[in-house]
């Protein structure tokens, strides 16, 4: 008795199992970065509320991660979308076309911008990048161009412009995705913009880049923690304080808080959009041509993406934070990506 | 050590026994006072912060469990629903229900009329409440060519500012509701056309980037299955290696070795689990990312050391004399554990077993690595479909920067502590049931 009913839902479990797993996929996966997962989760639903499709499942796997997986190979086994906050490089690109994923479009989808912000009640600054780096770096040349831990104290001793408060910055950890942009963005290119350390970079590459990634740990840098939304309270608290977000935090915190000038110019979403607020980054995701037609929605997909509904500046993605391109790119974005015209090698 | 004995004292007559443990006897009740009051004291601090840690979540989470819904005339009639009769569920199921609901919203507000006002206007309710209306609909087709009173679900900030998350009398900059709004919704509260009901979407729907539409049925069944797995492979995995070492192998340098790696993996770091899960499942033998499967599988790797473990001490634990009348009346080796010792052993055994899937419950990490730090709506119905569970679900939702997922990362970090509470309760009580003592 007892045994064949052992017997019976063993073998139940076993067709139950891989029946489910040999069929084809009908859901698309997505996978790839944290920044773009708030858009492209709020995208997957919205389409699988329409109710043709089922709801894309996303996965949070930071970008590096999901170009891993979905240069993987062709098949059911393998992500058919990863999203990415940065260009896909190269290297990744050649590791695609060896796994036999030759045709990847690529769809830009807008841009993610980091402010560096201050209560409202406190001036507004205005900073250089190289400003940013002198206040944050954990070394920087002295005049002979020999490296020591950063001296300065004060906003003043960075550059005599600015006024004479200490710095203290709030912003993420090390684990944070938008730590690795400010990181990137703003400290990189302020270093860059000191010849002695630019120099370096043909000689010693690797201390190059220690310099410019060095994040000072003596108390002028405040790990924060990962939300942003503390950071924002924290600075209405204290009016000498700056910190570090994403820009959709500053867009929603604009009664509490204002963005930092960066050479010249304010986080805004026009600036961002255009290009010339420096600290902003594209967001892209990729499709795997080769799954269109195995998987069922990814064209619909894209198109729901690439739709202004949805990643027009008047969208619902603009809700969430996203900033959109500019109404040109976009036209153009939007036909290459539903016409999946396959991108080139990147450089 | 630090009262090392003070030299005899030197006077006169020798002192007797009974006289030195009178001396120390205050000394020693003092001491034991003490630890006992240490004892306490710690009992009661650990209590203390549990107590801390419960008022704190419930008091943030408890008001999840009741939802905004905003009371509308909606004007259901057949030529808009179903301008063929047919009542067909195809028919139903496309008709506009959210242009209704916006209809219904501007005969409240009649004076509005510029698109951009209206647009606000038709902010007050959530994107989803369409959906929701039209499964309404389509459960109860007689509502057709009526215009009932139905409740509509209100948008995440209308829900808040009813629940006085917002503050209606901060400045209008300082919060994310403006004054035309609140002025909106205080109308229609005056119409006792606002109430909060309880949340049934919570706990019926998956996921969403809408708080207002986010559930946790989708986490909770996926932890189900994910847990049924983890329970129908290890327990019979973990027992069977139990009563292989504890009462047939040999007693050698193998066996002592193998005990030493159980005890060892019952203290590797979870994400380690998770890594050889990617490595081996879904790497080596293909199993589908984000499945109840290959997780079941990487929790009954870790959960195995555990149940090994307990089963084991249970099974030493029943005494060497049912063994040996066993034996005695000539049952063979095989009959003497399956009809005597396990039965014996199996509340033991099940206590260990329970506490390692409550384990398997909570943990989240080794799961970061098998792809179920995912965005899944559909609530998953089988052990291949892509799923996420209960502690994932929490992580995902503490991440999200909207305000009223706040409460609803509370209100499912209830629902995990209470699963949690009833599978301990329930290894207490099995055991108090069906242990026997000698």
């Amino acid at each position: 008795m007892n045994k064949t009913l052992l017997t019976s839902a063993v073998a139940v479990a076993m067709t139950l199992l891989s029946g489910q797993a040999l069929a084809a996929r009908d859901t698309i996966n997505i996978v790839g970065s944290s920044t773009v997962f708030p858009f492209s989760t709020a995208v997957a639903e919205t389409f699988g509320r329409t109710g043709k499709f089922n709801t894309p499942k996303v996965e949070s796997t930071g970008t590096g991660g999901g170009m891993k997986l979905f240069c993987g190979g062709v098949g059911v086994d393998h992500p058919d979308i990863t999203n990415a906050s940065r260009q896909m490089k190269a290297s990744e690109f050649e590791n695609c076309q060896k796994a036999g994923v030759t045709e990847i479009t690529e769809v830009k989808i807008g841009f993610d911008g980091i402010a560096i912000a201050n209560a409202k009640s406190a001036k507004q600054l205005d900073l250089s990048l190289k400003d940013i780096f002198l206040a944050l770096a954990k070394d920087v040349p002295d005049s002979s161009g020999k490296f020591v831990p950063n001296p300065n104290k004060t906003w003043k001793d960075v550059n005599s412009a600015l006024p004479d408060t200490k710095i203290e910055v709030l912003g993420p950890p090390p684990t944070s995705g938008t730590r690795d942009a400010f990181v990137e963005l703003a400290m990189e290119g302020g270093c860059n913009s000191i010849p002695v350390i630019k120099a370096l970079k043909k000689s010693d590459e690797k201390l190059h880049k220690a310099v410019c990634g060095g994040v000072r740990e003596d108390g002028a840098y405040v790990e924060a923690g990962e939300n942003d939304n503390l950071i924002v309270q924290k600075l209405s608290s204290n009016k000498n304080a700056l910190g570090i977000f994403g820009y959709s935090f500053l867009d929603q915190n604009t009664d509490k808080v204002q963005g930092s000038k960066i050479a010249g110019v304010a986080p805004s979403y026009d600036a961002i959009s255009d290009g010339s607020y420096p600290v902003s980054r594209s967001i892209y995701f990729y499709v795997k041509n080769a799954h269109v037609g195995t998987i069922p929605g990814i064209k619909e997909f894209v198109s729901e993406f690439t739709n202004d509904k949805a990643w027009g500046p008047e969208g619902y993605l603009a809700d969430k934070g996203l900033i959109s391109l500019p109404d040109a790119d976009r036209t153009s974005v939007a036909k290459s990506a539903r016409a999946l015209t396959p991108m080139s090698k990147p450089e | 050590m630090n009262n090392t004995p003070s030299p005899p004292p030197a006077s006169d007559a020798p002192r007797r026994t009974i006289d030195i443990v009178n001396a120390s006897l205050k000394r020693r009740y003092a001491r034991e006072r003490r630890f006992r009051r240490l004892g306490a004291f710690a009992v009661a601090l650990g209590l203390s912060f549990v107590v801390l840690l419960f008022t704190d979540i419930v008091s943030k989470g408890y008001t999840a469990f009741a939802q905004t819904y905003i009371q509308l005339p909606l004007n259901l009639s057949a030529e808009v629903i179903d301008p063929s009769g047919s009542r067909e569920p195809a028919t139903l199921a496309a008709a506009n229900y959210t242009k209704l609901i916006r209809d219904a919203l501007r005969q409240q507000f009649p004076d509005l009329t510029e698109r951009q006002a209206l647009r606000r206007l038709y902010a007050l309710v959530s994107v989803g409440a369409g959906d929701l209306v039209r499964e309404q609909v389509l459960a109860e087709p007689a509502l057709i060519g009526t215009t009932p009173e139905l409740w509509v679900l209100a948008d995440d900030d209308i829900d808040m500012l009813v629940k006085g998350n917002i503050d209606r009398t901060a400045a209008p900059e300082d919060r994310r509701v403006s004054d035309e709004t609140i002025g909106w919704v205080t109308q229609l509260e005056q119409q006792g056309r606002v109430a909060k009901r309880f949340n049934t979407i919570f706990l019926t729907h998956g996921t969403s980037r809408e708080p207002e539409l986010a559930g946790i049925a989708g986490a909770l069944m996926g932890s189900f299955y994910t847990l049924l797995l983890t329970l129908l492979l290890s327990f019979p995995i973990g027992v069977g290696a139990a009563l292989y070492l504890e009462e047939f192998a040999p007693k050698n340098r193998w066996t002592d070795l193998i005990e030493v790696n159980i005890n060892n993996l019952a203290a590797v770091p979870s994400i380690v689990f998770g890594l050889l899960g990617l490595a081996v499942f879904i790497g080596f033998f293909g199993i589908p990312r984000s499945t109840p499967l290959v997780a079941a599988l990487v929790m009954t790797i870790m959960t195995l050391p555990t149940i090994i473990i307990a089963s084991r001490v249970a099974l030493k634990s029943v005494p060497p004399s049912i063994r040996e009348a066993a034996l005695g009346v000539g049952a063979s080796a095989l009959q003497t554990q399956f009809h005597h010792v396990l039965p014996l052993a199996l509340p033991g055994m099940l206590t260990g077993a329970i506490i390692g899937m409550a384990r398997a419950l909570g943990e989240s990490a080794p799961l970061l690595m098998i792809g179920m730090i995912a965005f899944i709506v559909d609530i998953p119905s089988g052990f291949t479909d892509s799923a996420t569970v209960l502690p994932v679900q929490i992580f995902l939702w503490a991440d999200s920067p909207e305000r009223a997922f706040v409460e609803r990362t509370s209100a499912a970090i209830i629902v995990l502590l209470a699963f949690l509470f009833l599978m301990n309760l329930a290894a207490v009580l099995l055991r108090r049931k069906f242990e026997r003592r000698w």
